[in-house]
């Protein structure tokens, strides 16, 4: 059609945009202009460790993650360092992840809603939000004389320093499971009681399994958050120097000296030789690296199970 | 008139009734003597409520029921939106103690026993009354182990795939599903899902099958297969339907109820009994209103 109309022409010119949209662009210009701070301060974090911390992988490459600790940066390494931190990992697992995950059952699944239960929601929310040195000072209190107590020595091991974040990850990993559980809909409930289901059977046969991937999915991030926390291995007394590992059984390693990697990035920053600015870097790297790990892991995780209802 | 001689697959006593229903309707309208709620003679009642009066706390969802429910026939709950037709039905299998602070008054018997006595146990209750919800909700399992669900949990008695086969052929899906039984449960149409809830829940080998609104959420050919299938089940089961669909009421029931909402926001039984009678010779002015669609 070549002639249009007055009426064509009339609706073309009104549907067209009035004036351009000032306050609109500046916005998004803002968001725009903020994401990119924000990725760049983080880009300037990990291009200034890996610039500084590179170069020892580089020179020293297996040998570096291989050595014990040492005062001397020249054979200084993180083997016992990655040790611990895995040991960590399995003790903190194996505490906080039954406990945290019956925890999160019975509050969504048995207890009555009353004041009483309302009000021990809340709290577990407040002790998420705890500052990680005061579960520090926790576990030299209460942790390590039990530690003491039962196995002798110090105390002061990586049993004790375990539960320590064990306990700081229990709100997390109770928190998740709760949503997760509190997020299998009704209807799967009503239809299991329907066919004569008692409440442990709609619990364990039906719900539980549904909400599998949330549980795991903040038990690993739960995790994640253990393996880097320093304040309550500074606390409990992880060491930075040196210590012996090598000819005792592995019994005696659990209740000796340990380390892990966040309070060697802690005490090797402390280290006046200039050497070390490096090994710290190079320690952060590592450290980074099992963060990413666990994290990839939680997303792999909930993408395998993710469902739709 | 037919006897009813075959005992019912139940487990409990079976106390027969042989009466005519003589519950005053709830309008004071004079009744005539034909159209008087009758039931069959030496028709056996599995369920009889008497004056029940359900609570959501201090607000009374249903008022004064007092019906019969008669075994291997199709009752029909029908009335407008919210008068507690399935707050009613879901008092029937004890569904509503999942919610909390709930009470019931009134007496609902079971072949004659208290449903809700201090010593009956709920579980027990929903195995001999099973449910279909009105939107399909099979288990994310597999079609087998959806329709195994109830067997298993409550003690197999016999082999299980013949329990599963045998579940499935009578909610007629068998033929459409016997070779992906493995496949799960929700890859399924809407109809078939449905049918194979009704699998699910026959799977248990109930007395009394609750069904609310079972076809609201799905088409119309699905809608006639379930209905057909209801057909069928009733040589076996007794059903309670609530269906908002008065056509399905009229074509599927032998009894149908007739609830509505009184002033006080509490459900009442208005009319009960024979569907042919409550459509086509009501006795209650609200009755004839509704079921000529003048509202609701």
């Amino acid at each position: 059609m070549s002639a249009a109309s007055p009426a064509a022409v009339a609706v073309e010119r009104g549907l067209r945009a009035r004036s351009i949209d000032w306050r609109g662009t500046v916005f998004q210009l803002l968001l725009l202009a903020s994401l990119v701070l924000t990725l760049a301060i983080l880009a300037t974090l990990v291009v200034d460790v890996v610039q500084r911390g590179w170069p020892v992988f580089g020179e020293r490459g297996s040998d570096f993650l291989s050595s014990p600790l040492s005062t001397r940066p020249a054979s200084a390494g993180i083997a016992q360092g990655i040790a611990g931190t895995a040991l960590i990992a399995v003790f903190v697992a194996l505490f906080a992840f039954p406990l945290g995950v019956m925890t999160a059952v019975y509050l969504e699944e048995y207890a009555p809603d009353n004041r009483l239960s309302r009000a021990i929601n809340i709290n577990i929310r407040n002790l998420a939000g705890v500052p990680s040195v005061v579960y520090g000072l926790l576990g030299l209190a209460v942790f390590v004389p039990l530690v003491q107590g039962l196995a002798g020595g110090t105390g002061r091991n990586i049993i004790s320093a375990s539960i320590t974040l064990g306990v700081l990850v229990l709100p997390i990993v109770i928190i998740t499971a709760a949503e997760a559980i509190r997020a299998v809909p009704r209807t799967l409930r009503e239809a299991g009681y329907g066919v004569g289901a008692s409440r442990w059977e709609v619990t364990s046969r039906l719900v539980l399994p549904a909400a599998a991937p949330g549980i795991l999915t903040g038990t690993v991030l739960g995790l994640s958050r253990a393996l880097g926390e320093t304040a309550p291995l500074v606390v409990i007394g992880a060491s930075s120097t040196y210590f012996s590992s090598g000819d005792q059984s592995f019994l005696e390693s659990l209740f000796g000296s340990f380390t892990a990697l966040p309070m060697i990035v802690f005490g090797w920053s402390t280290r006046p030789q200039d050497e070390f600015r490096a090994l710290t870097a190079a320690a952060i790297i590592a450290l980074l690296a099992v963060t990413l790990a666990a994290n990839a892991v939680a997303i792999l995780l909930r993408n395998r199970y993710e469902r739709t209802w | 008139m037919q006897q009813t001689t075959a005992a019912p697959p139940a487990r409990d006593p079976v106390a027969i009734r042989i009466e005519r229903a003589d519950h005053p309707p709830a309008d004071p309208s004079p009744t005539g003597s034909a159209g008087s709620a009758a039931l069959s003679v030496d028709s056996e009642i599995v369920l009889e409520l008497q004056d029940v009066s359900f609570f959501y706390g201090s607000f009374r969802a249903v008022k004064d029921i007092s019906i019969r429910v008669p075994a291997r026939r199709i009752t029909a709950l029908i009335g407008p939106s919210g008068c507690g037709k399935s707050t009613l039905l879901r008092t029937m299998n004890r569904m509503n103690d999942l919610i909390p602070n709930t009470r019931i008054d009134g007496r609902m018997l079971y072949h004659s026993q208290d449903l809700y006595a201090r010593d009956v146990d709920p579980v027990e209750v929903r195995r001999r009354i099973g449910m279909v919800f009105q939107k399909p909700n099979p288990f994310p399992k597999s079609i087998y182990d959806n329709v195994a669900f109830g067997p298993r949990i409550n003690g197999l008695r016999g082999n299980l795939d013949d329990i599963v086969e045998s579940s499935l052929r009578r909610a007629v899906l068998w033929d459409e599903v016997k070779d992906k039984l493995k496949q799960s449960g929700l890859a399924l149409s809407g109809g078939q899902q449905q049918r194979l809830c009704i699998a699910r829940a026959i799977a248990t080998e109930p007395d009394v099958i609750l069904m609310d609104e079972p076809c609201s959420a799905l088409d119309p050919r699905s809608t006639l297969q379930i209905e057909e299938l209801m057909a069928e089940l009733k040589e076996n089961y007794t059903i309670v339907i609530v269906t908002h669909n008065m056509q399905q009421a009229a074509r599927a029931s032998d009894q149908t109820v007739f609830m509505t909402m009184a002033e006080d926001r509490a459900g009442y039984v208005v009319e009960h009994g024979p569907t042919i009678e409550i459509f086509t010779n009501p006795r209650n002015r609200l009755t004839e209103d509704y079921v000529s669609g003048r509202f609701g």
